[in-house]
């Protein structure tokens, strides 16, 4: 019951938060510029990619492991004993590897293709954001942050994330990963209604 | 000719040294931002249904990767790297990443795009991916003794829950997935 009660409360705060910020704009997406090259051939090179990163590392693509490694970082460097006595850091020892270069890369390729396409944006607030809620900062890095935290829980629970669930995992026919991420677009779906679509 | 090496694990496939880690997150980086998908309102856009440019690339992806992949399997070139299905923690975990994907309007390989881009924001989802991976791991012994065992099926492959062959069933969802993309592309042009 009390949890129920608290569900309830959370619900509430959300949609005030919701209502209390959104300016009433409509917003559509497709207003903004969109991708610089077709989705078909930047999906067929991200499945060519699959390929050589299983053949040539015997690595699936993925991403979230990343911010595992980097928070085991932080936790030994913080709180040795307590990091090394816990779970999941056991199972899955933090180390300088493969997915850790792998997605500080990313960042850089990131950074690469914007630069050479002339799309760097080089700012704090997405357009679309700005445009349907007030030009804050705080409140933008208050809701990131928290979507950071509980997609990260919600990776390390289903085992991936949209990289390594949604792409690697679904190529390789797995169950669970067709079950997350079917989870993914509905969570996210519900989500993003809420806050964009009314 | 070999047998198809479903249960061996064939000795051929390369190690992850780093060097290659390093080319092949440049690339993946490259492509993400070529593909539009660093971008908060493409993301989005398909939360909202109105920009599918996200399940273009990954239908895509898929089906390019899976017939690669599995075909390589076949002749033993690689190993596949299978994730135990837990349906309890798999749907919980999924909705939750869901939900945290909507409110950041980044996912965590995007989110690197994104900073690399320019969009600074990228980073307080990145800070709060750290946090949110120490309380799981906070929580791991504990999780490990009740949701995770719920709907503890293994490692269990589409395949299989069919009780089809591999082979057959990677031409036949091939085949399926791409009149789907093809379904998708005439529904919604952009």
């Amino acid at each position: 019951m009390r949890t129920k009660m608290s569900v309830l409360l959370g619900w509430i705060a959300v949609l005030q938060v919701d209502s209390a910020f959104a300016a009433g704009n409509v917003v559509n997406p497709l207003d903004y510029p969109g991708p610089a090259w077709s989705p078909y051939v930047v999906g067929a090179g991200i499945g060519f990619l699959s390929w050589l990163t299983f053949s040539l590392s015997d690595k699936p693509i993925g991403a979230s492991t990343f911010y595992a490694q980097v928070s085991g970082f932080i936790g030994r460097l913080l709180a040795k004993r307590h990091t090394e006595s816990l779970a999941y850091f056991k199972e899955n020892p933090p180390h300088f590897g493969w997915e850790f270069v792998f997605v500080l890369s990313t960042i850089v390729g990131g950074a690469v293709a914007a630069l050479t396409g002339g799309e760097f944006a080089n700012e704090w607030i997405p357009p679309m954001w700005e445009a349907r809620f007030v030009d804050s900062i705080t409140l933008r890095a208050t809701v990131g942050i928290c979507g950071g935290i509980l997609m990260a829980f919600g990776a390390r629970l289903a085992g991936g994330c949209t990289s390594g669930h949604g792409i690697s995992g679904t190529m390789q026919l797995n169950v669970a990963s067709w079950i997350s991420v079917a989870c993914f677009f509905i969570g996210g779906i519900a989500v993003a209604m809420m806050l964009y679509s009314f | 000719m070999k047998q198809s090496s479903e249960t061996a694990e064939p000795p051929v496939a390369g190690t992850p040294k780093l060097p290659a880690g390093a080319v092949f997150g440049l690339t993946f980086g490259f492509l993400l931002q070529k593909g539009g998908v660093g971008k908060f309102h493409v993301l989005i856009g398909q939360l909202m249904l109105q920009d599918w440019t996200v399940a273009k690339i990954m239908l895509t992806a898929i089906v390019v990767g899976m017939v690669g992949v599995f075909t390589l399997h076949h002749f033993g070139k690689v190993n596949l790297h299978i994730k135990a299905t837990r349906v309890g923690s798999n749907i919980i975990g999924g909705l939750l990443f869901g939900a945290g994907f909507a409110l950041l309007g980044y996912c965590p390989g995007t989110a690197a795009t994104a900073l690399g881009q320019g969009n600074w924001d990228a980073l307080f989802g990145m800070a709060g991916l750290v946090v949110g991976s120490w309380i799981f791991a906070e929580l791991s012994a504990s999780l490990k003794t009740s949701l995770e065992k719920w709907g503890d099926l293994g490692m269990v492959l589409l395949p299989d829950l069919f009780n089809i062959r591999r082979g057959v069933f990677v031409v036949v969802f091939a085949l399926l997935l791409t009149v789907g993309l093809f379904a998708l592309e005439w529904a919604f042009p952009i």
